[in-house]
């Protein structure tokens, strides 16, 4: 699906990645954790080509994202779903038509029964008509997460999906994405909360990747 | 049932919108008066080069008991000319009305030196102006040759400079307007960046995103440049007619079919909102990751 090759990634200068070898293969659930300003938005923005690598290659889909154009990367994203920490809504539109966004800008029209069953499915079918700064963080979390998966992606990447919701709602969370990854998809969540992953871990095979000295490593016993 | 968003993904609202619909609005209602000016410069400089080019008038300065004589040798020495079509003296009331718009209607020429005009009225093969000029120094020595080319051509090349004026004007005021529309598409295109974020992350394609965009100052610079152009037509619909006083000022607006002309301003203002937007909306996306 997505694979690393010596990947090193710097800004101004300064190494955030360096030497990152990794392939996040087809079914697979990866955590990636590391402490603030580690570069595990940067990894991710890496995943979706929202940035190129400085040095190595990086494959999504079996294709380098150097020969990747602008509409490449659009058609790319297509299969990605991407839950941000902050959301990233459109304010004036209602709560189905964020989350039938993904559909909207490739052109194909979103069954009302369909967008209404996602939204039951997290929990948000009674807030169709809301606008975003009306909601909940929880809210906005889990709206999110119907956004990345209604044009049914093969990836689902999540930054700090739990950074602004309670233990309770953070685990409802995680338990969608489990049920995700069961239906097939890949997984990769980018949290801080190591209490988080160990009782996730207890639902799903899931691999930890841990951000350290800028490379990336598989995390072992001691997480 | 379905749900239809495609043209809602920008947010409706903000200086952008009114701005560019207010410059279309504008520059269209300038733009209809740079073409009334372009059009009656256009038919004033036809009037002057075809109505007189093949015209001259022999205007005859002569003591009253000698009028008739040389009048009547000018025209006998016209008649005779190579390339001249007619002749002919004007009567007293028709050098009555010539004068009326200056001395009033009851001028009494007989009491006053005014000189006999004759009108000619060349051929195809045109007469030899010079030659012409001699033979009436030696048959009337008091009649003088003018072909109009003194002022006519003169006043022709001004008309026909004003007519380029016009379209030059209409040329910058679209040009005007072409930069207005990109500023405020640049604008808009900067207010809404993280909208822009949003819709690249869920996988729009630069053509979406800027469709959105040109969809919608197009529209805004299309009914901004219709009411322009409306509130335009209705200012030189209620211009003084030129019958009415006459001169070019009151000339000044659209004959006949050049009513039509102005209806090209608005779908014009939309072309160039089009393109411009276009390219606002591509080189700015291209600025993004």
């Amino acid at each position: 699906m997505i694979a690393f090759d010596s990947v090193a990634y710097s800004y101004g200068g300064a190494g955030l990645l360096s030497e990152v070898s990794l392939r996040l293969a087809p079914g697979s659930f990866h955590f990636l954790t590391g402490p603030s300003g580690s570069g595990k938005s940067t990894f991710l923005k890496l995943c979706y080509a929202e940035l190129r690598p400085t040095a190595g290659r990086i494959s999504i889909f079996d294709r380098d994202v150097r020969s990747l154009d602008r509409d490449d990367i659009a058609r790319t994203r297509r299969r990605i779903g991407i839950v941000h920490q902050d959301c990233q809504f459109l304010d004036h539109l209602p709560l189905a038509a964020n989350v039938a966004l993904p559909l909207t800008v490739t052109g194909r029209d979103t069954p009302v029964q369909d967008l209404s069953d996602l939204l039951a499915w997290v929990g948000l079918g009674h807030l169709a008509d809301a606008l975003p700064p009306s909601l909940s963080g929880g809210e906005r979390q889990r709206a999110a997460l119907a956004r990345a998966v209604i044009i049914a992606p093969d990836v689902i990447l999540a930054d700090e999906p739990t950074g602004n919701v309670d233990w309770e709602m953070s685990l409802r969370l995680l338990s969608l994405l489990v049920e995700l990854n069961r239906m097939g998809k890949t997984i990769l969540v980018a949290t801080h909360d190591l209490t988080l992953i160990r009782t996730v871990k207890q639902q799903v095979a899931a691999r930890v990747l841990r951000i350290r000295n800028q490379r990336v490593q598989l995390a072992g016993a001691d997480l | 049932m379905v749900l239809r968003h495609a043209e809602r993904v920008v947010p409706p609202s903000g200086p952008s919108a009114w701005l560019t619909t207010l410059t279309s609005a504008a520059m269209a209602f300038l733009a209809v008066f740079a073409l009334a000016l372009a059009l009656a410069s256009g038919r004033l400089a036809d009037r002057w080069t075809e109505g007189l080019a093949n015209s001259a008038t022999i205007r005859i300065s002569a003591p009253a008991d000698q009028m008739d004589r040389q009048t009547q040798a000018v025209l006998d020495l016209l008649a005779t000319t190579p390339g001249v079509a007619l002749a002919r003296a004007l009567t007293d009331d028709e050098q009555r009305k010539l004068l009326e718009p200056w001395f009033g209607p009851d001028l009494p020429l007989d009491s006053l030196p005014i000189p006999r005009l004759i009108e000619v009225t060349e051929d195809g093969t045109g007469y030899d102006g010079e030659g012409l000029r001699l033979r009436l120094a030696a048959e009337a020595p008091g009649a003088i040759l003018d072909d109009h080319a003194r002022w006519r051509v003169p006043l022709a090349v001004a008309a026909g400079r004003l007519r380029i004026l016009g379209v030059v004007s209409v040329v910058l005021i679209l040009g005007t307007m072409a930069g207005m529309i990109t500023l405020a598409a640049n604008a808009a295109l900067a207010t809404n960046a993280q909208v822009i974020r949003v819709l690249r992350l869920v996988g729009a394609r630069d053509a979406f995103i800027a469709r959105a965009f040109v969809r919608r100052f197009t529209l805004r610079a299309l009914s901004g440049a219709a009411i322009g152009t409306a509130l335009g037509m209705l200012a030189v619909a209620a211009l003084p007619s030129a019958d009415a006083a006459g001169g070019f000022l009151t000339g000044l607006g659209f004959q006949g079919a050049g009513w039509l002309w102005p209806l090209v301003l608005p779908p014009l203002a939309a072309v160039v909102a089009f393109v411009t937007t276009r390219n606002a909306a591509f080189g700015k996306l291209r600025e993004m990751m």
